[in-house]
């Protein structure tokens, strides 16, 4: 992020100073002002409301009825810690998580080094291959959806009449599949997130340190090992951290392929499945706070780690 | 050889291989998609493995069907492109009239609070969509926003503004603030300053935060099924796609040239602004 500059004018002395340092802060407030109320009204709040809902035993009705007073109970924490069913999620988001982190990471960065020198057709093909990351997430799954179903599907009918398989795979609705294939969906869909953001940190590398290396006798993988990889470090790190969160909370793209059936329940489905299913609005607070609550402990463990990562690398 | 050069061979090759099964992993389900939606249902279950369609088979009868209104025995997916269109507009455009002052007061001007908010929009993106989404929907119910357009498109506004604040505070920050100095010296005031000033620089970049919030409404899913499922007049096209391949009833190449509309209003709009885009979300990725 661009560091945001601090120097000011300086204004003349006194009284001015501080009537013009005070108008300052009231328009900068003033200015803010709308954007911070639109998030503190529709994600702030609800964030709070979920968590003093999760301490409730509520359903749609007593919410519209009693809006924040009900009742305070722990049993939603009780039932939800101990359903196996939510550990099941516990361990599916997990799995989910770091295979699509790891996966989407590690094709992008494979991508970024292909394309990093110069060749024909480079600029719009790097643009081919965000699509998949900007096209609207019901299309490509629906396209999925068509392309692995085993009635109709081209790839089981390639499978089945060209590579001999004896049966159509049901790709998507049986158990250990259908968790494959909704990560490698994924990876499809966000390798180009991390090609796109590793690409643009390789344009940044000074190319001199790689001559110097070149000249000294190292091969391209040496090269590439010891003195690109540790210049992406940072970069990599960034993106580990954002694309787990993002995994962690995902829910489009399993509920659309899937709808949780197959293994494939991570927290999110849970949660929705929860609320419209049963319309347990209490339970499915208690399973996000807790799913919360697990990202948030993650998270802190993989910042001390980095820190020290990130110490070393100053 | 040396090992310099066997491995350079290897990766020349290797690196050829890579970008002909990359390209070709990311363009083909496009491929298909576009391929299906000409192709009649029979053809598609009989031969499954024949994407393209003979040229005597293609048929337009699928966008014919999927756009019609009801009445006259379609889809309706004429009416979710006008749903969609609509929120994906206001929402961008109230963005831009949100995200514009705020970014300039963010790189500008030093007033208590400044760095919270920062990390206020950051904090967004720890919690999961769906826990906000249900005190959202319940929270706009008591309004009587709760099944409707506008109620999504403040729900939108509000899921594009953390980024949006991003792109746009990186690039007022790269223009100097000599030349906001200077409009104060010829005696222009804030508003001045920033309509006459700031917008006119910054608006290839306001173009690009625009587009990347009418992309996010558009391609949204989650809120659009929680607050207009039982509405199906008001459904987006994502809604509508799921709602219908959800049945038996409606064929599978009819869908897809229901996807095909969901799809190329997001690729144009990608095309004309590509470069922009890119490099406004990874404005300092480079620096580290």
């Amino acid at each position: 992020m661009a560091r945001v500059r601090e120097r000011r004018p300086r204004p003349g002395p006194g009284v001015t100073t501080s009537k013009l340092r005070g108008r300052e802060s009231r328009d900068g407030i003033t200015l803010v002002a709308p954007v911070v109320l639109v998030v503190a009204a529709i994600i702030v709040v609800p964030i709070v409301w979920t968590v003093v809902l999760s301490f409730q035993d509520a359903r749609y009705v007593d919410v519209a009825r009693n809006g924040l007073f009900n009742e305070l109970t722990l049993d939603n924490y009780a039932d939800v810690l101990t359903a196996p069913a939510f550990w099941r999620a516990l361990v599916t988001t997990v799995q989910y998580s770091v295979a699509t982190t790891v996966g989407s990471i590690t094709v992008g960065l494979v991508a970024a080094l292909a394309f990093r020198d110069r060749f024909r057709f480079r600029a719009p093909l790097r643009a081919v291959m965000l699509l998949p990351y900007v096209a609207p997430v019901v299309a490509t799954t629906f396209v999925w959806q068509v392309a692995l179903n085993p009635q109709y599907g081209v790839v089981n009918a390639f499978g089945t009449q060209v590579l001999g398989w004896e049966h159509p795979v049901n790709f998507l609705s049986a158990a250990p599949t259908a968790l494959g294939t909704v990560i490698v969906y994924d990876i499809w869909r966000y390798f180009p997130f991390a090609f796109l953001f590793l690409g643009a940190a390789l344009t940044g590398l000074s190319k001199e340190i790689e001559e110097a290396a070149v000249v000294d006798g190292a091969t391209p993988l040496q090269k590439f090992w010891f003195v690109v990889l540790p210049q992406l470090l940072p970069t990599i790190a960034l993106l580990v951290l954002f694309r787990m969160v993002m995994a962690f909370n995902e829910f489009d793209d399993v509920y659309l392929l899937t709808g949780g059936a197959a293994g494939t329940q991570v927290a999110s489905v849970r949660v929705f499945e929860q609320l419209t299913g049963s319309s347990e609005i209490g339970g499915a607070s208690a399973t996000a706070a807790v799913m919360a609550v697990f990202l948030g402990v993650a998270l802190a463990i993989y910042l001390r780690l980095t820190a020290r990562q990130r110490e070393e690398n100053r | 050889m040396s090992a310099v050069s066997v491995q350079s061979s290897v990766l020349r090759v290797l690196r050829v291989v890579v970008i002909v099964a990359l390209v070709a992993a990311t363009v083909l389900p496009f491929v298909y998609m576009l391929s299906l939606s000409f192709v009649r249902i029979d053809d598609l279950l009989r031969d499954p493995l024949r994407v393209l369609p003979q040229l005597d088979r293609i048929t337009t009868e699928t966008y014919r069907a999927v756009l019609a209104s009801e009445e006259d025995g379609g889809y309706g997916f004429g009416r979710f492109m006008r749903n969609s269109a609509v929120v994906a507009v206001a929402a961008s455009a109230l963005t831009v009239m949100l995200v514009v002052p705020a970014s300039y007061a963010l790189t500008r001007l030093r007033f208590a609070g400044r760095s919270q908010v920062s990390w206020l929009f950051l904090a967004v993106y720890l919690f999961p969509t769906i826990i906000i989404a249900v005190p959202v929907f319940v929270g706009f119910q008591v309004l009587g926003l709760g099944s409707s357009l506008v109620g999504l498109v403040i729900a939108y506004i509000a899921l594009t503004v953390p980024v949006s604040v991003h792109m746009l505070r990186n690039y007022l920050a790269g223009i100097p603030e000599s030349i906001d100095e200077a409009a104060v010296i010829d005696g222009a005031s804030r508003f001045q300053i920033m309509t006459r000033i700031t917008v006119p620089l910054a608006m290839p970049t306001i173009m690009s935060t625009a587009l990347y919030s009418f992309m996010i409404a558009w391609n949204e899913f989650l809120f659009a099924l929680l607050f207009l499922s039982a509405k199906q007049d008001l459904w987006t096209v994502s809604l509508g796609l799921t709602r219908l391949a959800d049945g038996q009833e409606v064929s599978k190449t009819v869908l897809m040239a229901g996807s095909v509309l969901l799809t190329v209003p997001i690729v144009i709009l990608y095309g004309v602004a590509e470069r922009a885009l890119t490099e406004g979300l990874t404005a300092g990725a480079d620096k580290g």
